[in-house]
């Protein structure tokens, strides 16, 4: 057991984090404000190989671990939650179900490209009234020839808007309960049908581009399936054990950034004559903050070691996903508080980390869901 | 990284397992209602090498990392705290600091015996008037000769009666402040020693704890450890450690708080239904289980970095943050374990009453939750 970074991780995250400092922080501010989609910021990352870290290089990808990939979502949400899951959706639901499941063909055309950046994937799994209980979606695919027909509605799509392709989770057979009859298919922004709908005004992570994508008589052909027919919400469930990851480091990159403002601030900021750190109160915060963040993100590199070196890593990914997720409102929140009413104004950044830290505990699954996750594992 | 236990580490953690499974929970429930201590668990525990875990193999101990230290902490404490502490005590507060400060004479005499547990070793810092603040020693030690003169009242000492040597601070120079604390071995046989009364605590009530007095107590020159003036710097080297085991211990009793709770939850039936079938108790399940693996991450975190650092290297963060997390932990866990168990859990019946009393403690001795936020923090904001 040995519970430090590795020489080559740490370096890792140094390059990142240098990256993230000089190209990310500079207009993150500026795109919260404006909800403009970072596409500038998003090729910069693909230079790097951050829109596919754990994606084979044959397929364009950079061809790291796990572990890796949690420190380049953890550092470029330190400074910008937006782009964080703009590239976790990217490198996690989009293309790392296709490195999964995907035919060559499949990889060539919609893995490579997506990999490198060159262009951007979504994911689409929610519907207006199928989000936790997933597998009661409506969207409707049916077979008319060598297509399949696909109508429906997907809401809350991060990337929609830029997404070049999409994965999309629809009924192949009707008469099926729920959760079964379900396939994934890979659907171009091209396609006739697919239209992209409004712009969701969200509370924060405002320049990740979620809009609704409407399925009118969608025409995608046979070899759009992804995997087997009607063997899709598998892809799905193993889709999000990833994603988790991925969310709990966006999270603990979230409070990391919170964290770093709030204390930098307290040793700043003045009053009762003396620097707020000099206050055991303030002290005492710091100290608890800390804490938390160190606490979620051993949970969260235990889960990506586990996806590195294990079959299963269902029940480490939720449980980090949810510690992740509630330890950054925690931090945010103290950052806030910290801050005093600056912390309440968009001068600074905590209000932006207070607002983007709340979506993490509600996708890639509620911390309901992830409970529901956990306590099924441990009275199995 | 690597999360990954060591074959060696597996081994020593499955075999307290097994240990505290067959030997320990058959008799510690009815033991700790009693208040007696568990002297043949301790003396079998000896038999396992427990006792000679911080203490080098030329000493007859068995070196045991502090990976493997945390995890034997752990599994002894899940199910009795008491017998957790008294070893921790032993092993971290008392053994370590002999091997780390003592003299090859002082090493040859204590240390055997202590692998072995034919002496139980303790600490005394603690006064009626000094506790988190560790430097406010009253105990006064006057050099008389060959011999050192201490006079002075220690208190909350785990392993009174029992203990056949104490790691002991008093004051040698009153005018050298924090730097005139000098450490010695003090021995219950040394006249002028006794020990005073026994504390009716909440909970470890199958540990000893109490008082030592020392009235004009004769200690040979040859029993202080480490240089004069060095007792503050010899006291806080034993923190670190003493600091992992004691989250490990939290852990522990986390884990015994929350098996009882799944165990109670899969029988328990209530409108019709087992417990562990209601999402209101499976939730309070999947935090308790979440934030065990927190905890025990961050004080294996901490024993992993004491292990790969070089000597004298500086873990107190990391340590604190094992400490303060785990025993808060510690604290909700086995309140929910309690709720879990509606009324039965308030009844001595079941274990997990013991734990919540036994819970308690940790977030208050070897340094308060708040004596590890005033740590973490001067790391923070230095």
């Amino acid at each position: 057991m040995r519970l430090q970074l590795d020489e080559d991780h740490r370096m890792l995250r140094e390059n990142v984090r240098a990256f993230a400092e000089s190209e990310i922080r500079p207009h993150a501010a500026h795109h919260d404000r404006t909800r403009e989609f970072p596409l500038r910021e998003l090729r910069a990352a693909a230079a790097l190989g951050l829109t596919g870290v754990m994606i084979p290089e044959e397929h364009g990808g950079a061809g790291m671990d796990c572990l890796s990939y949690v420190i380049v979502i953890e550092e470029i949400s330190r400074v910008d939650a937006s782009l964080g899951v703009i590239l976790s959706v990217n490198n996690s639901l989009y293309c790392h179900p296709i490195a999964t499941f995907g035919t060559s063909e499949q990889k060539a055309k919609y893995l490579t490209p997506f990999a490198k950046g060159e262009k951007l994937g979504c994911y689409c799994l929610t519907e207006p009234d199928s989000g936790s209980d997933a597998g009661s979606l409506r969207t409707q695919a049916r077979r008319q020839g060598d297509r399949w027909i696909l109508n429906g509605s997907k809401v809350f799509v991060t990337n929609g808007v830029a997404a070049d392709a999409a994965i999309i989770y629809a009924k192949t057979d009707p008469g099926a309960p729920s959760s079964k009859g379900i396939s994934a298919f890979i659907v171009e922004k091209g396609f006739p049908g697919y239209h992209t709908g409004k712009t969701e005004t969200k509370l924060g992570i405002t320049s990740s581009g979620s809009v609704e994508i409407v399925l009118e008589n969608c025409e995608v052909p046979e070899a759009n399936v992804l995997g087997e027919v009607d063997g899709g919400f598998r892809i799905a469930l193993h889709t999000l054990d990833g994603g988790r990851i991925g969310i709990a480091a966006q999270a603990v990159g979230i409070g990391q950034g919170a964290f770093d403002e709030a204390l930098r601030y307290s040793k700043e900021r003045k009053q009762f004559g003396v620097p707020i750190s000099s206050h055991q109160a303030i002290q005492f915060y710091l100290a608890d903050m800390a804490t938390d963040l160190d606490a979620a993100r051993l949970l969260t590199y235990r889960a990506a070691r586990a996806r590195d070196t294990q079959e299963r890593y269902t029940l480490e990914a939720s449980m980090a996903k949810l510690f992740a997720s509630e330890a950054a409102n925690r931090i945010a929140y103290k950052a806030v508080q910290i801050f005093g009413g600056y912390g309440y104004i968009n001068e600074y950044p905590v209000e932006r980390y207070f607002r983007d830290a709340r979506i993490c505990e509600l996708y890639e699954g509620t911390s309901e869901i992830q409970r529901l996750v956990i306590s099924g594992h441990i009275l199995k | 990284m690597d999360f990954a236990l060591t074959e060696e580490q597996r081994m020593v953690r499955d075999m307290v397992r097994e240990f505290a499974d067959r030997e320990m929970a058959p008799v510690i429930p009815a033991l700790e209602r009693q208040g007696k201590y568990p002297e043949k668990v301790v003396a079998s525990l000896a038999e396992l090498g427990i006792l000679g875990m911080a203490i080098p193999e030329e000493f007859g101990g068995n070196a045991f990392d502090t990976v493997s230290i945390a995890l034997v902490m752990e599994e002894i404490a899940r199910v009795c705290a008491s017998t957790a502490v008294t070893v921790g005590v032993h092993n971290a507060a008392s053994a370590a600091p002999i091997a780390r400060f003592g003299n090859r004479e002082q090493k040859s005499r204590y240390l055997p015996a202590m692998a072995k547990g034919a002496i139980i070793g303790g600490f005394a810092l603690t006064e009626p008037g000094c506790g988190s603040d560790a430097a406010a020693v009253a105990a006064r030690a006057v050099r008389r000769g060959d011999r050192w003169i201490l006079n002075g009242t220690k208190s909350w000492i785990t392993n009174v009666k029992i203990g056949g040597v104490f790691v002991l601070m008093a004051v040698t120079d009153p005018d050298a402040g924090s730097h005139g604390i000098s450490a010695f071995l003090v021995e219950p046989g040394m006249p002028g020693f006794s020990f005073g009364k026994d504390e009716p605590k909440m909970g470890l009530r199958s540990s000893t704890t109490g008082m030592i007095n020392l009235v004009d107590c004769e200690v040979p020159a040859a029993n202080l450890l480490g240089e004069e003036g060095m007792g503050l710097r010899v006291a806080f080297s034993t923190l670190d450690g003493g600091r992992i085991g004691i989250a490990a211990q939290a852990v522990g009793i986390a884990r015994g708080a929350f098996e009882e709770a799944r165990n109670y939850a899969r029988t328990r039936v209530a409108f019709a239904e087992p417990l562990a079938t209601f999402q209101a108790i499976r939730f309070m399940l999947a935090d308790m289980a979440t934030e065990i693996d927190a905890a025990r991450l961050l004080t294996l975190r901490a024993a992993s970095l004491k292990d790969t650092s070089p000597p004298g290297a500086d873990f107190s963060r990391e340590a604190s943050m094992a400490k303060l997390y785990a025993s808060e932990m510690c604290n909700r866990v086995a309140y929910k374990a309690v709720q879990i168990h509606g009324g039965y859990g308030y009844s001595a019946e079941y274990n997990v009453e013991r734990f919540y009393r036994d819970a308690r403690v940790t977030t208050i001795y070897e340094g308060t939750s708040e004596i590890q936020r005033i740590i973490i923090a001067r790391k923070l904001v230095a």
